[in-house]
């Protein structure tokens, strides 16, 4: 039984002292994620510190640096499980100069949380969270409007944010956005209803966690197998290692290896655990085909029939992540599954101010900026776009001097929608 | 149909590591597989070998060795060696070792710095190894719980906590200068119980302290000590009886035990899902001062 449970990745995201890590520590503390070891540490802090109750953001705030200042300054994983499901929790910070680490937590992510301060209201941090949500293509948001102990648990104050949000958010792209009230630090709606908002006749926050349906979120239709490497042990054996990153494979399906566009059949789907006839997204096997091809790292399997985008020039969304700005014109490097290609930042379209959504010019990205790239590789690379496939539309860029990822970007279009080359 | 494509949290978590150690083998020069002998190690090791079937591990093991580790781990080192094929490395530090070295005279956190980390980062460097593989988890301390899966060193083996690259999707970043290195840890996203669930569903084989048994103790300020060749009774203390586990291993002077009836993985599994603490307890090294195990990764400490 424990081991058929799925696994939810869902990212948590607010403006500073919206209770995020509060609401995170409630659900630990509740849903018996903690132990009694760390809540004796946090107790020993409150001590310290003269507070008279303990304060549970302390159970997820945890570098010393951060608890000093009072703030979350890194993206940090938590891990909990239910009957149902076992979770794992991205929680990124509010703060304003830390954009990048919520793009890198909303990258694994299968659902947004996104906490609105009862009090406050839409901000325009609310916004840029929503933003991105949505640039990454996260399929589910859970808008949590938290605090609503200091509102005298208004319902009127609920609706008219949950309606200012919703006509914010469409102007997004979001297939699914639901809404809800809590008191993160009171407990009411977060695993159990409480008796203040008798009036909301939705799910507590943990309900709607084990019950939110993500298996349909998943590529099942195209296949796509970046080879990681080339098993060799002895003369009779050669298979490809990798991860089917979506879709399905059976044993004697038609297989096209690109860029060279040879073709063969599946011989063999080999496991440690033995030889499997279909396997499907996110299993990691090695395949072994019908012919011998040159097949090396970086290598994509397809079938012959469902290719993707194949090219050395396409356009993307950046986010900048590095205090070095993006210059137009900029070498890099990139990362795109298994593969490592020299690139070219060429054109700089447009750079989007994520409170306004509006486009503007600009030469160059800055940390935290985000903005419409036209990019060209050394060799080709092959993609689909974002929306369609998360593991084949999403790459890193690297700086060549530092090695430090400065960013990350996101496929829209192959070069068909570009403006002349040379 | 759906329901046939679905894989359980074990399987994805397997898969995911798998992806993670290919990866490593992929882009890096000269991994080695950092192995503590311990339950995470075990699982570990269990997912190279599955990443690299019907291959052999293409890369070594590297234990490193305090001098103080328990006997029972030692012994089940050298026979899964033997029996898995494996290219093992014992490193220790050999000068600290005869200069007498240990946490009763110099304290807990000087014998750490050079029998641990001190002969991590030697021996890393003898072996002009570029990447690390370990098993730590990212549940296992708040610290931890920041850190990547890829996790950047510069020269002298540090972690900067402040200055970490970022990690995206499934993309990691293995660029590096020469002298640096990365740690990399596929387990980050696994809890205490995954792994004993793991443990059970593949049948690993762990070392036997991880299940009770009557073994002779000392009691010590609160921890539990194994009455062995490393822990003598001082003045007041006595040997006794009792049904003992451990949950954690390291080394015997700073490894504490506890009372357990659990003899069997389900008997663990059952204890540990009821446990209210954290698997870290036992062993002192974390409690020394607020935030002591991010102090030590700054240093090198894996």
């Amino acid at each position: 039984m424990e081991d058929r449970k799925d696994l939810l990745r869902l990212v948590t995201a607010g403006s500073i002292d919206d209770g995020k890590s509060t609401l995170i520590g409630r659900m630990l503390y509740e849903a018996k994620g903690i132990y009694k070891d760390q809540i004796a540490s946090i107790e020993k802090i409150a001590k310290n510190q003269g507070d008279d109750e303990i304060d549970l953001s302390l159970l997820v705030d945890g570098l010393k640096s951060e608890r000093e200042q009072g703030i979350t300054i890194d993206v940090a994983y938590r891990y909990f499980s239910t009957m149902k499901r076992k979770f794992i929790i991205a929680d990124s910070p509010g703060h304003v100069q830390y954009t990048r680490n919520m793009v890198t937590a909303a990258s694994t992510a299968d659902l947004a949380v996104i906490l609105i301060d009862a009090r406050n209201g839409v901000l325009e941090q609310t916004k840029r969270h929503s933003f991105i949500t949505t640039l990454l293509d996260i399929p589910h948001i859970l808008v949590v409007v938290n605090k609503m102990d200091l509102v005298d648990y208004s319902r009127e104050v609920f609706e008219n944010i949950k309606e200012d949000y919703l006509e914010f958010a469409s102007r997004l792209e979001v297939h699914d956005i639901q809404a809800m009230p809590i008191s993160a630090l009171k407990g009411d709606m977060v695993v159990e209803k409480g008796d203040n908002m008798k009036w909301f006749d939705g799910r507590t926050f943990l309900q709607y966690l084990e019950n939110i349906n993500i298996i349909s979120d998943r590529n099942l239709i195209d296949f796509r197998f970046s080879v990681q490497t080339v098993i060799r042990p002895n003369l009779d054996f050669r298979g490809y290692a990798g991860r089917i990153e979506s879709g399905v494979i059976k044993v004697g399906n038609d297989m096209a290896v690109l860029p060279s566009g040879k073709k063969s059949h599946v011989k063999s789907i080999v496991t440690y655990d033995g030889k499997l006839e279909e396997a499907f997204t996110p299993q990691s096997v090695i395949l072994a085909l019908e012919d011998e091809i040159d097949i090396s790292k970086g290598d994509m399997l397809v079938r012959q029939r469902n290719v993707p985008e194949m090219s050395s020039v396409f356009e993307a969304e950046i986010c900048w992540m590095t205090e070095e700005p993006m210059l137009e014109g900029g070498r890099y490097l990139i990362k795109h599954t298994s593969n490592i290609v020299p690139a070219i930042l060429k054109e700089l379209r447009y750079k989007i101010d994520i409170n306004t959504l509006h486009r503007e010019d600009s030469r160059e990205l800055g940390l935290n900026d985000m903005g419409r790239v036209i990019i060209k590789t050394q060799k080709p690379i092959m993609f689909d776009p974002y929306t369609r496939n998360h593991a084949t539309g999403s790459f890193i860029v690297i700086d060549e001097l530092t090695n430090t990822t400065a960013g990350a970007g996101i496929i829209w279009y192959p070069s068909g929608e570009l403006p002349e080359e040379e | 149909m759906e329901k046939g494509y679905k894989i359980s949290f074990l399987e994805a978590l397997e898969s995911e590591s798998i992806h993670i150690i290919r990866e490593v083998w992929a882009e890096f020069e000269k991994p080695v597989l950092l192995y503590s002998i311990g339950k995470d190690s075990s699982v570990l090791l269990r997912l190279v070998q599955k990443a690299f079937y019907p291959g052999k591990v293409p890369f070594p093991l590297m234990h490193v060795d305090t001098s103080y580790k328990f006997t029972e781990m030692i012994e089940f080192r050298d026979r899964i060696a033997e029996k898995e094929d494996i290219n093992l490395i014992v490193h220790r530090n050999e000068s600290y070792i005869k200069k007498g070295m240990h946490p009763s005279k110099f304290g807990m956190d000087k014998c750490c710095k050079f029998l641990k980390t001190q002969a991590l980062l030697d021996g890393l460097s003898s072996g002009d190894f570029d990447a690390a593989i370990g098993g730590a988890r990212r549940e296992e301390e708040k610290s931890r719980a920041k850190e990547r899966i890829f996790s950047f060193r510069d020269e002298f083996g540090a972690w900067d906590p402040k200055n970490q690259r970022p990690e995206l999707w499934s993309i990691y970043n293995s660029k590096i200068n020469p002298g640096e290195s990365v740690r990399i840890f596929p387990l980050s996203n696994w809890t205490e119980i995954d792994i004993w669930e793991y443990i059970k569903k593949e049948n690993i084989e762990i070392v036997p302290l991880y299940f009770a048994k009557k073994r002779d103790i000392i009691r010590r300020g609160g921890l539990i000590l194994l009455a062995d060749e490393f822990n003598e009774p001082r003045e007041g203390e006595e040997i006794e009886k009792a049904s003992v586990r451990f949950r954690t291993l390291g080394c015997s002077p700073c490894s504490g035990a506890f009372e357990s009836e659990a003899k069997t993985i389900d008997d663990i599994i059952g204890e540990v899902m009821a446990a209210a603490r954290s698997e870290r307890e036992h062993r002192a090294i974390d409690y020394e001062t607020e935030g002591s195990m991010e102090d030590k990764k700054k240093e090198g400490y894996f």
